[in-house]
């Protein structure tokens, strides 16, 4: 079908035509279909995909398993909430001096500045653990995204810095050329609600974030991180820095994190250190893995999937227990979960490589029928070949 | 040696108990063949491995093309112009044959994240420089329909030759191959030869490490011989084969 696309360029613009409509009116269609909930829930979906994205460049492009990804998400929402809520002037008078009104940047300068930040530590992450690999490197990356976590906790004393688990509240709204997020704007006689403003927010950048992805992807240094997901000796011989290559992923991915950490926070208007468990690390793992590591589409399905799922299974299982049995048997909060793992576990089992696997096993198969076409007998004695070297 | 492109001098290596190596001093000129054989254990791949930078030397020094080859990583070897195969290919197996060597242009192009996402003029024309040398060498070494395939699905030779032609995208001056006749059968060491002989052709210096004495005494111009980590004897192919001490590290003193 790609293919098709790509002979005929009009048909691939009436189709980028049709998605930027179906995406332009989502929100209204949702909401009206199901209720402003789910917009909200879209809203979050667009969040996980921002987060498997980046975290797709370090675990999917780079090889490098990293279980404490979400640290980055939480370096952003602290970062946006510490700069944007009165909770620093509050506690330290010469911040309130040197800014008596509050800070208050704007979304513009917000967003480059949590991305930056969450590369810093994504660096300082990085550096330490150059030399591991695998298992190690998820251990040692699990226990990173804990250390952030456990600061955000304690970090009320003896400074109250981040306000421990309370966490941190009256986070400023977002505020974009004058019209405020918090408030339904007018506009052509249409209302839009916060949660559809949000949408269109998180969903520009979360193309933005594709696109670079994309990009990456298909250069130079996608190849770099790619070579050395496959092979990192080789990779060496081949002139690649793996030491600044592999920093560059965890700052890359870290990045994505940052952007949709700093989001949240302005979104929910509240962050605190239980919205950065370990379990949040291991779900946008999840997401890669189950989408199909290292292929963008395929990672992009995954963060829709398993960020809907849970809400549709809680939606959905107490209709279908009264239609079964005639009342409520089980919770829907306590089922979930388990038709979570099920379902989880059923794709893992038939679909090892991810849902929505790469298109590079489709262009073997097809390049493998063109050599056959075109010279059998050579393949044949390549055969040959490869079964002495067995042998 | 004024020619000399690659001159090793006293290179030893140990590891824990074992001398691995011990002084190896040898040169290795411009635009020649130079093998490196030796018994298993010789401690042939130790010394690649060292001059690749895989390995550091204990003592001793190489010198590369007029100046000092001191480096502290593999990928600072490819760029001064050393590139390798492996014993056991080590290809990106689940990257296609084009983007194998694709990977190897990575050392002699620029293009950092920035140029990567706005994709300028500059990064077009280094891409598409990058795709056309890539074809270019795949069509050298005679993969060009296999392209697409991914490397980990191509036959044995097939792999070898890839390796090869990821190598030669580095633009290196000298070549150095593992053992690349390994598992092959006739015909496919038979074309590997003559890939070989073209590579020396084209101004590339080779540096050869084989099991196979046969392809080692047709091929190369010069010799060099390993045992227990000391070299006892170097010279062109049809001297070394007659020396009484290359014989009896072979053999074992027994007569042939």
């Amino acid at each position: 079908m790609i293919e098709a696309l790509k002979r005929y360029p009009a048909a691939k613009w009436l189709g980028l035509a049709l998605v930027a409509i179906v995406l332009g009116i989502l929100p209204f269609v949702v909401e009206s279909a199901a209720g402003r909930g789910w917009v909200r829930i879209i809203d979050f979906a667009l969040l996980y995909i921002m987060l498997a994205l980046g975290l797709n460049i370090v675990v999917g492009f780079a090889g490098l398993l990293d279980l404490g990804y979400i640290a980055f998400y939480a370096v952003g929402a602290y970062m946006w909430a510490l700069l944007a809520s009165p909770h620093l002037a509050a506690n330290f008078p010469a911040f309130a001096a040197m800014f008596p009104s509050g800070m208050h940047f704007p979304i513009w300068i917000m967003i480059p500045m949590g991305a930056a930040l969450a590369a810093i530590f994504g660096v300082l992450l990085g550096a330490p653990t150059l030399r591991l690999r695998g298992d190690y490197l998820a251990i040692v990356t699990l226990g990173f995204g804990e250390i952030i976590r456990i600061f955000l906790n304690n970090l009320n004393a003896p400074v109250n810095v981040t306000n421990g688990p309370q966490g941190i509240n009256r986070i400023d709204p977002f505020s974009l050329g004058g019209v405020a997020f918090n408030k339904p704007l007018e506009l052509f006689g249409v209302t839009f609600p916060p949660v559809a403003l949000y949408y269109y927010l998180f969903l520009a950048l979360t193309m933005l974030i594709i696109f670079i992805s994309l990009r990456l992807e298909d250069s130079r240094i996608g190849r770099a991180w790619i070579a050395i997901r496959e092979d990192e000796i080789a990779a060496k011989a081949m002139g690649i820095n793996t030491r600044n290559v592999k920093l560059l992923a965890f700052a890359m991915g870290a990045t994505f994190g940052g952007v949709a950490g700093g989001l949240f926070a302005g979104f929910q208007g509240f962050v605190s250190p239980e919205s950065f468990t370990l379990m949040e690390s291991i779900m946008i793992l999840c997401m890669v893995v189950l989408g199909g590591m290292g292929h963008i589409p395929g990672v992009i399905l995954g963060g829709i999937l398993l960020a809907t799922l849970p809400e549709a299974i809680r939606y959905g299982v107490v209709p279908v227990q009264k239609a079964l049995f005639g009342k409520q048997l089980v919770d829907p909060e306590s089922l979930r979960m388990l038709l979570f793992g099920l379902a989880l576990v059923t794709v893992m089992l038939f679909r090892p490589a991810g849902l929505w696997p790469s298109k590079v096993r489709k262009r073997e198969f097809a390049s493998a029928e063109r050599a056959s076409e075109l010279e059998p007998e050579q393949i044949a004695s390549r055969g040959e070949g490869a079964e002495g070297a067995r042998a | 040696m004024a020619s000399a492109l690659l001159t090793a001098q006293g290179i030893s290596k140990r590891f824990g108990g074992l001398q691995a190596l011990t002084r190896i001093t040898l040169a290795i000129n411009r635009s020649e063949i130079y093998g490196l054989i030796g018994p298993n254990g010789a401690g042939k791949t130790t010394l690649f491995n060292c001059l690749t930078g895989l390995y550091q030397a204990d003592e001793g020094a190489f010198t590369f093309d007029g100046a000092p080859l001191n480096v502290k990583a593999p990928h600072e070897v490819a760029e001064r112009g050393i590139a390798r195969t492996f014993q056991n290919i080590r290809l990106f197996a689940n990257m296609t044959a084009l983007e194998n060597v694709m990977v190897g242009r990575h050392v002699r192009t620029r293009t950092g994240v920035i140029g990567a996402v706005l994709r300028g003029s500059r990064t077009r024309a280094e891409e598409h420089a990058i795709h056309e040398r890539a074809r270019d060498l795949l069509r050298y070494v005679g993969l060009e329909v296999r392209s697409n395939t991914l490397a980990r699905n191509l036959p044995y030779g097939d792999q070898r030759r890839l390796e090869i032609a990821r190598a030669l995208a580095t633009d290196p001056k000298l070549l150095a191959l593992d053992e690349p006749a390994a598992g092959m059968n006739a015909t496919e060491t038979s074309s590997l030869r003559g890939l070989m002989d073209r590579i020396r052709g084209d101004g590339v210096t080779l540096l050869l490490i084989e099991h196979d004495v046969k392809l080692v005494m047709g091929l190369c111009d010069r010799v060099a011989v390993l045992d227990y980590g000391k070299k006892i004897a170097e010279g062109p192919p049809a001297e070394v084969q007659r020396d009484p001490v290359v014989i009896e590290a072979y053999l074992g003193g027994t007569i042939a």
